[in-house]
């Protein structure tokens, strides 16, 4: 059985790579019983997509024509 | 406002004006240049450098727009140039030398796991609820933008390239001159940081369910 720490490796090359059927099948095996590396894994979808539309969105910090759409600015 | 001067368009050497229908797309250009911006600013920490850094990249890319085949080559090429002006600034600055070592990295394992393996009891992943909603407010990107800073400069360079530049990783690798390994290493590092960040601030504050 993987440990936790492996199956968040695993995940995380996910984002890179197709894994291995080996991999997938011990993966599937450790999150049937492991909740917390099942939410691990959902996250790492959702990290993705927040890093995407970060990048993409207008931002305030170098934007100073007054976007209202994007985040405020932290700093002062 | 620095914007990209597209009143004055550069020449070449020879004097002819440069035609590239991409660089002159401002649905390319826009996404772009935004996505370069928030890569050069969390690097630079200093908005107006990052302008100036992102500026000087794609007028570089203009000078050469005729040599690209296509967008992707295009994307990559302008991406060089921004990295290498921000490796300058960095140099001067002397902040090279504060990349992480391979001890700061080896502590960063042991802050999310017990020696055989299980996650910490406070780094234990616990559910995010609904995500999406969380990109509506602009608290949550704050959130965000502060555990981004808050990443070793190199995970973050790497975790940035992957994710806002969307290089693929032989892309990054050859970039930074590093191993396929080594990389996969260094985004594990960052996304397991970044996560535990997010949740300890946003999605889950407080709690440390066992």
């Amino acid at each position: 059985m993987l440990s936790c720490r492996e199956v968040s490796r695993l995940y995380s090359e996910q984002q890179e790579r197709k894994l291995s059927l080996l991999e997938s099948v011990n993966l599937r095996m450790h999150v049937a019983v492991c909740s917390a590396c099942r939410q691990f894994g959902r996250q790492m979808t959702v990290l993705r997509t927040m890093a995407q539309s970060y990048a993409r969105s207008p931002d305030s910090k170098q934007n100073s024509e007054g976007d209202k759409s994007g985040p405020d600015d932290p700093r002062p | 406002m620095a914007t990209i001067p597209n009143t004055e368009i550069p020449t070449t050497d020879s004097g002819t004006r440069i035609d590239s229908a991409d660089l002159a797309d401002p649905q390319f250009l826009e996404p772009l240049r935004l996505q370069m911006l928030k890569f050069a600013a969390l690097q630079l920490s200093d908005p107006d450098l990052a302008e100036d850094a992102v500026q000087e990249a794609l007028i570089g890319a203009l000078k050469n727009a005729n040599a690209f085949g296509g967008r992707a080559a295009l994307k990559t090429w302008v991406f060089a140039i921004l990295r290498n002006k921000i490796a300058d600034v960095l140099r001067k600055r002397q902040r090279l030398n504060e990349v992480s070592t391979t001890s700061d990295e080896d502590d960063d394992l042991d802050r999310f796991f017990v020696s055989d393996g299980h996650w910490q009891r406070n780094a234990r992943p616990t559910s995010w609820g609904e995500p999406a909603s969380a990109l509506e407010s602009r608290d949550f990107w704050r959130i965000f933008e502060a555990c981004l800073e808050h990443l070793p400069p190199q995970q973050a360079q790497a975790f940035m390239m992957r994710e806002f530049i969307g290089l693929d990783s032989p892309e990054i690798c050859s970039e930074l001159a590093i191993g396929m390994s080594n990389l996969n290493v260094m985004l594990h590092r960052a996304r397991l940081r970044l996560r535990n960040c997010l949740e300890n601030n946003w999605f889950a504050p407080g709690e440390s369910s066992c």
